[in-house]
C-alpha cells in the first residue's frame, strides 16, 4: 500500500504545533530567468511552506513554480511579500490564506477557506473553489474560473471576488465592503444581513438575503465590471443584477481606528 | 468534525476497495482520530448471507471473567443460528471480539439479529448478502492491519473517520451504521443532528433498535423505516432533507447503489470526483486524490442536493 501524506512521519511539538523542528528542503532549482521551481510531492505542508519561504525571504526569488501540491492544506499562507506563485494542481483547505502582495496562480481547485483574511495581490483559479471563498477578505483581487461553494466572501471586508461559473447559498453573508462579481446563477440568501459593499450577479438569484436590495446601476458599475474582466481576460461583461444593502438593519455608525484618524 | 468518504465503481466488478478506502480515510485523520469504520461491498464466493458481530465493545470491563464469557457467548450466538435453522459456513475470529460469519439462512432477517443481540453485550454489525461492516478505535491503518482488508475486494464502499462529540468513544458509537434490520444498508454521516431524541423516541415506538447514543444512528434507523414503508433510497433522503434538524453532509449505501445528501445549510464539506469509471466522494479532496496520482476536475455539491449513483 503506497503511504499516506506521511501522516505518521509528522510530529508535533507540546503546543500541537506540527514538525517543530523541520528545516527548509532546498531542493528548489533556480533557472536562468530566477524562476525557482520544486517538486512538493514527496515534502510535507510544513516543508512545502518553508522551502516556499526560504525562496521568497532569503534567496529573494521573485517567481516561484510548485510542482504536484495535491490538495494538500494551507499551502502558500502568510505570504507577505510581492512575489509571483503559481501552483501546478489543487490545493486543499486554508490555500493562500493571510497573504499580502503576492500574484498567485492556482492550476487546479481549491477547497474550503480559500484566501482567507487576504489583504492584498491577486489570486487566479483555474478550476472550482469549496465553501467560505475569500472569508474576511480585505483587499486584493480573487478569480474562481469555476464554480464556488456556499458563503463565498463571508464577512468580506475589502477587495473583489470574481467568479465564472455558479455559487452556492448565502454568498456576501454578513459582508462589509468590497464587491463580488459573479458571472453564474447563486443560491438562497444572496447577501444574507449584509453591512455595505456590492454584488453583481450574472445569472439568476434564487433568494435574496435578509437586508439585501437591488441597487441602483451607474456608469462607474459598468466601468468597474469592464475594467476586472478585461485585466483577467474574462471577455465583455453579460448582463448584470446588481445587489446591494437595505441598511434597514444598518444600525452602526462606528468607524474602523484607520477610518476615525480620517474624519478628525 | 469527522470525515467521511465513499467510492463506487460502474462497471460492478470487484476492486481492492479495502486498500483505497484505507488511503482515503488515512489522508483524513486529522478530521478524526477516535475511531474508523468501513462498509463495504464485497463479492461472497458462495451466495449466502455474512453477518458481521462483536461481543464485547472496547470500553466494555477486562475483568477475570472477560475471556471466558467472550468463548461461551460465541457458542452460543453459533448455536442461536442453528437453532434459527441457518447453515454456517464459517466462523472467523477477527479480534477476540468481534466476527465475521458467513451462513445460508432463508427466514426473516430481523428475528434472526433479535435472537443474536439478546445474548449480553453482543450487536450485530452489519447483515447482508454482501455488506461488511467493520469498525474500531483507532486510525484506518491499524483498523486495516487488525481486520485484514487487504485482500478485500468490492464493488463499493463508504468509510468514515470519528471525531465524537455527541457520544463516547467505543465501537457502538462508531460509524458506519447498519439500518437494522434492512440487509445491506448502511449510512456514515458528518455533522450534529438536533432533533435526535424526537426521532429516537418515535423510532423506538415503532420497534426500531437503538446500539448506541449517536445521533448519526438516527439516520440509518430513520431510512430504514422510510424504505420499509415501500420508498426508494433516492426517495427517503429526500425527505430526510425535511425531516431531519441540523447540519449534516451524509452517504448512505445499498447493494447497489451509493447516495449522498446535504443539508439546506451547506454546513459540512464534501468533495465529489465523477468519472466514466467510477464516483468517489469525500470530505476533503485529498483522501480522493489519494486514489489517483494526476490532476483531476472535483466540486462541491450544493445546499439540499441528493445524489445517487448506481453500480
Amino acid at each position: 500500500m503506497a503511504a499516506v501524506v506521511g501522516e505518521r512521519k509528522i510530529t508535533y511539538d507540546a503546543r500541537g504545533l506540527a514538525e517543530p523542528f523541520a528545516e527548509a528542503p532546498r531542493t528548489a532549482v533556480i533557472d536562468a530567468d530566477g524562476v525557482a521551481t520544486f517538486d512538493a510531492k514527496e515534502l510535507t505542508t510544513r516543508t512545502i511552506n518553508l522551502e516556499l519561504r526560504r525562496l521568497l525571504y532569503e534567496e529573494g526569488v521573485k517567481e516561484v513554480v510548485v510542482l504536484n501540491p495535491q490538495a494538500r492544506h494551507s499551502l502558500g499562507v502568510g505570504i507577505l511579500t510581492r512575489c509571483k506563485i503559481t501552483f501546478e494542481g489543487s490545493l486543499g483547505y486554508f490555500g493562500c490564506g493571510v497573504i499580502d502582495g503576492p500574484e498567485v496562480h492556482i492550476k487546479g481547485r481549491v477547497g474550503w477557506s480559500a484566501c482567507e483574511n487576504m489583504m492584498s495581490g491577486v489570486v487566479v483559479v483555474d478550476s472550482n473553489a469549496g465553501s467560505l471563498t475569500g472569508a474576511a477578505m480585505r483587499g486584493g483581487d480573487l478569480v474562481v474560473k469555476g464554480r464556488v461553494g456556499s458563503r463565498t466572501g463571508i464577512d468580506q471586508k475589502g477587495g473583489t471576488i470574481i467568479v465564472c461559473g455558479d455559487a452556492g447559498l448565502m454568498n456576501g453573508f454578513m459582508m462589509q465592503r468590497g464587491r463580488q462579481i459573479i458571472l453564474g446563477n447563486v443560491g438562497p440568501g444572496l447577501g444574507d444581513s449584509m453591512y455595505d459593499g456590492t454584488i453583481y450577479v450574472g445569472g439568476t438569484v434564487k433568494s435574496l438575503g435578509i437586508d439585501c436590495v437591488p441597487g441602483e446601476w451607474t456608469e462607474a458599475d459598468t466601468e468597474f465590471v469592464a475594467r476586472k474582466l478585461l485585466i483577467y481576460g474574462l471577455g465583455s461583461p453579460p448582463e448584470l443584477q446588481k445587489f446591494v444593502c437595505g441598511k434597514v438593519l444598518y444600525n452602526y455608525d462606528s468607524l474602523e481606528p484607520s477610518e476615525r484618524k480620517l474624519v478628525i | 468534525m469527522c470525515g467521511i468518504a465513499g467510492i463506487i465503481y460502474r462497471d460492478g466488478a470487484a476492486h481492492p476497495i479495502g486498500d483505497e478506502m484505507t488511503r482515503m480515510l488515512q489522508s483524513m485523520k486529522h478530521r478524526g482520530p477516535d475511531s474508523t469504520g468501513y462498509a463495504l461491498y464485497g463479492t461472497p464466493a458462495n451466495g449466502g448471507l455474512v453477518m458481521r458481530f462483536k461481543l464485547a465493545d472496547a470500553n466494555t470491563p477486562r475483568d477475570f471473567e472477560y475471556e471466558g464469557r467472550l468463548r461461551r457467548h460465541r457458542v452460543e450466538v453459533e448455536n442461536r443460528l442453528g437453532a434459527l435453522g441457518a447453515r454456517l459456513h464459517e466462523v472467523e475470529e477477527e479480534t477476540p471480539y468481534a466476527f465475521r460469519v458467513a451462513f445460508d439462512y432463508d427466514g426473516d432477517l430481523k428475528l434472526l439479529a433479535d435472537i443474536v443481540e439478546n445474548i449480553p453485550d453482543a450487536e450485530v454489525l452489519s447483515l447482508g448478502t454482501s455488506l461488511e461492516i467493520v469498525k474500531d478505535l483507532g486510525d484506518a491503518e491499524s483498523v486495516h492491519d487488525q481486520y485484514g482488508l487487504a485482500d478485500f475486494n468490492g464493488t463499493h464502499g463508504i468509510g468514515h473517520v470519528r471525531m465524537a462529540t455527541e457520544s463516547e468513544v467505543d465501537i457502538a458509537g462508531a460509524h458506519p451504521y447498519w439500518a437494522y434490520p434492512y440487509s445491506d444498508v448502511a449510512v456514515v454521516h458528518n455533522g450534529q443532528l438536533t432533533n435526535y431524541f424526537y426521532w429516537r423516541r418515535r423510532l423506538e415506538r415503532e420497534g426500531r433498535r437503538f446500539m448506541s447514543e449517536c445521533d448519526s444512528e438516527i439516520i440509518a434507523v430513520y431510512l430504514a423505516q422510510e424504505m420499509s414503508n415501500g420508498a426508494t433510497l433516492e426517495e427517503s433522503m429526500h425527505k430526510s432533507l425535511d425531516e431531519l434538524d441540523g447540519v449534516f453532509t451524509y452517504i448512505a449505501v445499498t447493494k447497489d447503489a451509493l447516495g449522498v445528501a446535504k443539508d439546506e445549510l451547506a454546513a459540512k464539506p464534501l468533495v465529489l470526483y465523477e468519472s466514466d469509471e467510477l464516483v468517489a466522494i469525500a470530505s476533503e479532496e485529498i483522501a480522493i486524490r489519494q486514489l489517483f496520482d494526476r490532476e483531476i476536475e472535483t466540486y462541491d455539491p450544493y445546499e439540499r442536493e441528493v445524489l445517487v449513483w448506481q453500480r
